[in-house]
């Protein structure tokens, strides 16, 4: 159970995208749902979205950014090793519904996020214009699958080497000025939802962004995912992980996202010096 | 039993030092050895009517055991407990002896009691190292598939039972690891985990399947288990939704749920970080708000991982402590300090957004409450600050929604538990049943234990004989 049946590279080495065997979780599963994975049984629990699902072959896909010890030691496994934990589907499936002219915005693994969700939002019938961001070209992932789930497709990088040179803020901006937008969907680092959600506040379009707070069980039982929306604390885990994007309190995330940083850095350099 | 037994005083159970446990996690108490246990078990008048038996939820037969170990038949007391005990490692360890059947201990009246929970895991430990005592035997298999759902104390009893019943036990548990609040709340200095793996092992070896890191009401729903052929379903999944207080900055850094402290500690192995990947926070002032047993690991585990201070700070009185009595004696040897009726009003953090302190409010005890305890009200004008770093926060929990909410037609409470049956343990949805916390609110291992044993009573009738 939970083995790896493909492996891919993207962005220069920096994503990677699992098809793992998980046939029960792959009937299950909707577009924003959740697993939980660890290596092995000293391995943490880590979140990540689902970023597609075969429930004839009874895969899912997963696509995670390499970005400290735990996604260090997914990269290390390889085609026919497995998880020693998988858990899901979980968090409350994106609510789909055919609301007009929607808007996707997406930035770094959050395209994978978004990809499942775009593409249902095309399937209920919505006319779908996506917006996608990276630093530069070459770490933008899954261009071409996003173009086939959205109507219109735009690219931005930050140093211009393809397509607008800018933010995808930017971009939202002059597409909101011209035409009445009914939904924007905002799924990237905590900057890109926290601006897209003050740019669509201001035309009052109603907005929702992918919360990734850290997690342990991921089943609502310890509190460790509590973000504010509206004054309120929520799980993300169980109440989200999508929130309305107006009400979200992203500074509060972004500082408890640091939570662990010196623990973190320590776990990593452990781990290249034991595989150096 | 022995002569001048009125003599003989009640055992004193070898201890680690308090300043050399308080900064390891290796479990406090020594354990007897046979001839401390043999002394002790002479303390025992051997009662027509035992008061002890009526105060154990269980009705362990308190004598009969008692007198195996009198006469050196230490593989007979064992056998004894299981008759009624599926974990008598676990619950001479962490029952609360002096509110049940050392309560009642007629020696009590005039002496201390005779030391029941000692001596029920003195049996218990031996009988793991040598693995004499008689095993029950299995009966013929009925064919009937039976779903436990969760492997805390009550769905393990379940499981046991309904085993020895003949019929097919499947456990579904969420995490990675068997043994509920016993993996990974309960701490490793009060109940080695190799003790709850070795009676996981056992229920194995009887037949038990066991899938771990299987969600139900995620992966799979109780009506979809019933498609897949499950004749019979409990649920056993404990209270798993922590409470906050719900204060101004409970969202600092540095504020957890006693339920993510001690996951983070216990089954994620925080307390070996780096060895094991999972980051626990080691704060220099620590507070744990509340005073029941799950505050008191907070508060050791805190001391443990290297605190400074150790505050434990609750809003009555010492009289009102729910924690069991042997806690609160460790956690004072250990040098955790009781700031009592007091209460936060907010937290206060830094511009990283970190914890640095806390405000409280004195209390005094006013009228009694639907409880029966004295009600405390705050002291007008009685503001004073606690600096801090770490706040572990262990008032209670209730009922976790995952589960019920996929599965709408079984009736709750308006608090969100599940209506069983007190007797049976039946739902209003046919062929489930619950027991455990899920059922009573956060209770105690062997009311999780007697509910699952009466659960499995009932299971059994209806797969035999019908709803
Ligand atoms: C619901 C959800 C869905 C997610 N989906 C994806 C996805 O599809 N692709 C992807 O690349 N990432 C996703 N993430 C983020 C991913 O879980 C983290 O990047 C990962 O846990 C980092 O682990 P690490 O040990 O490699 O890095 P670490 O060194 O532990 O941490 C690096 C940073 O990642 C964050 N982080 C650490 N632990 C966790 C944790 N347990 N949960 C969340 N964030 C954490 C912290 O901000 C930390 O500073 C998701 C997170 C959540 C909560
Ligand atoms: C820190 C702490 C200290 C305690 N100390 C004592 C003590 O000293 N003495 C005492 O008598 N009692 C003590 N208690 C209370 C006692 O542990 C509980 O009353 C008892 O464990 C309840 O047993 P249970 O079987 O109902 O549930 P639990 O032990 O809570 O087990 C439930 C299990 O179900 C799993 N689960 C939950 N939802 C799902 C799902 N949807 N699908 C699959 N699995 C699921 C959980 O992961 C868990 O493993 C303590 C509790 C805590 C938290
Ligand atoms: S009440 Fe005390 S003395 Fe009497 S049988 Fe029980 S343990 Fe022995
Ligand atoms: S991760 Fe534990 S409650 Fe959400």
């Amino acid at each position: 159970m939970a083995k790896i049946t493909a492996r891919e590279e993207m962005a220069q080495g920096t994503i990677i995208l699992n098809e793992i065997e998980a046939p029960r979780i792959s009937r299950k599963a909707k577009p924003g749902q959740f697993v939980i994975l660890q290596a092995d049984e000293k391995g943490e629990r880590v979140p990540l979205t689902m970023a597609d699902t075969n429930p004839e072959k009874g895969t899912i896909t997963i696509i995670y950014m390499v970005v400290g010890k735990s996604t260090a030691r997914f990269r290390d496994l390889n085609v026919g090793d497995e998880y020693f934990a998988l858990i899901g589907p979980l968090g409350k499936p994106t609510h789909i519904e055919k609301v007009g002219k929607v808007v996707c915005v997406g930035g770094g693994t959050g395209i994978a996020v978004l990809h499942p969700i775009t593409r249902a939002l095309k399937d209920a019938g919505n006319e779908v214009t996506t917006i996608l961001g990276s630093r530069t070209y070459d770490l933008l992932i899954m261009e071409e699958k996003m173009r086939a789930a959205s109507h219109t497709l735009h690219i931005c990088t930050d140093d211009g080497s393809h397509g607008h040179h800018g933010f995808v803020t930017n971009v939202l901006k002059d597409i909101l000025e011209k035409e009445k937008i009914d939904l924007v969907v905002a799924i990237g680092p905590i900057p890109m939802m926290k601006f897209c959600s003050l740019i669509t506040k201001e035309k009052n379009v109603p907005t929702f962004v992918s919360l990734n707070p850290i997690m342990v069980d991921g089943t609502g039982m310890c509190g460790c995912c509590r973000v504010s929306v509206g004054g309120t604390t929520k799980f993300a885990c169980v109440d989200g992980p999508e929130f309305d994007g107006h009400k979200v309190d992203f500074d509060e995330l972004a500082k408890r996202l640091a939570s662990y940083l010196e623990d973190e850095k320590k776990s990593l350099e452990a781990y290249k010096k034991s595989n150096a | 039993m022995a002569e001048n037994k009125e003599k003989v005083p009640r055992v004193k159970m070898p201890e680690q030092d308090p300043d050399v446990r308080r900064r390891n996690f290796e479990e406090v108490p020594l354990g007897l050895t046979p001839e401390m246990a043999i002394k002790e078990a002479s303390r025992c008048l051997q009662c027509k009517k035992p008061a002890c038996v009526e105060g154990c939820p269980v009705s362990v037969d308190i004598p009969g055991f008692i007198s195996k170990i009198f006469s050196n038949d230490f593989s007979g007391a064992i056998s004894k407990l299981w008759e009624r005990n599926a974990l008598p490692a676990v619950c001479g360890r962490v029952c609360p002896q002096e509110a049940q059947c050392e309560g009642r201990c007629i020696v009590g009246k005039k002496d201390a009691p005779v030391a029941i929970g000692y001596l029920e895991r003195f049996a218990a430990d031996y009988e793991r190292k040598k693995g004499t005592g008689e095993v029950p035997a299995v009966a013929a298999k009925t064919g009937k598939k039976v779903a436990v759902i969760g492997s805390g104390p009550s769905g393990l009893t379940v499981a046991g039972d309904l085993l020895l019943k003949g019929h097919e036990v499947t456990i579904f548990e969420a995490f990675h690891k068997a043994g509920g609040v016993l993996v990974y709340g309960i701490p490793e200095f009060r109940l080695p985990k190799e003790i709850v793996a070795s009676e996981v092992a056992a229920l194995e070896k009887m037949g038990a399947k066991i899938e771990t890191n299987f969600v139900v009401g995620a992966s799979v729903t109780i009506d979809e288990l019933f498609a897949e052929g499950y004749d019979a379903v409990y649920i056993g999944v404990g209270a798993g939704l922590p409470r906050f207080m719900n204060l101004p900055g409970e969202n600092l850094i540095g504020i957890y749920s006693a339920n993510e402290y001690l996951t983070r500690t216990n089954l994620m192995k925080g307390y070996l970080f780096p060895e094991y990947d999972t980051p626990i926070a080691r704060g220099k002032n620590v507070v744990v708000l509340g005073a029941g047993n799950v505050a008191m690991d907070s508060a050791r585990t805190a001391m443990r991982l290297g605190a400074e201070s150790v505050k434990v700070v609750y809003r009555r009185s010492r009289e009102e402590m729910p924690a069991r009595t042997e806690e609160l004696h460790h956690a004072e040897e250990e040098k955790i300090e009781f700031v009592l009726l007091t209460n936060p009003t907010q937290f206060f953090g830094d511009a990283n957004g970190r914890l640095t302190g806390m405000e409280c409010l004195k209390m005094e005890l006013g009228e009694p409450d639907a409880s029966g305890r004295r009600r405390p009200v705050p002291v007008e004008g009685s503001e004073f600050r606690i600096d801090c770093d770490l706040v572990v926060v262990s008032v209670g929990s209730n009922a976790n929604p995952l589960l019920t909410n996929s599965t709408p037609d079984i009736a709750l409470t308006r608090w969100g538990n599940i209506i069983g049956d007190p007797v049976t343990g039946k739902t209003s949805k046919r062929g489930v049943w619950a027991g455990g916390d899920i059922v009573t609110g956060a209770a105690t291992v062997i009311l999780a234990m007697g509910a699952g044993r009466a659960a499995a009573n009932s299971m059994h009738d209806y797969l035999t004989l019908g709803w």
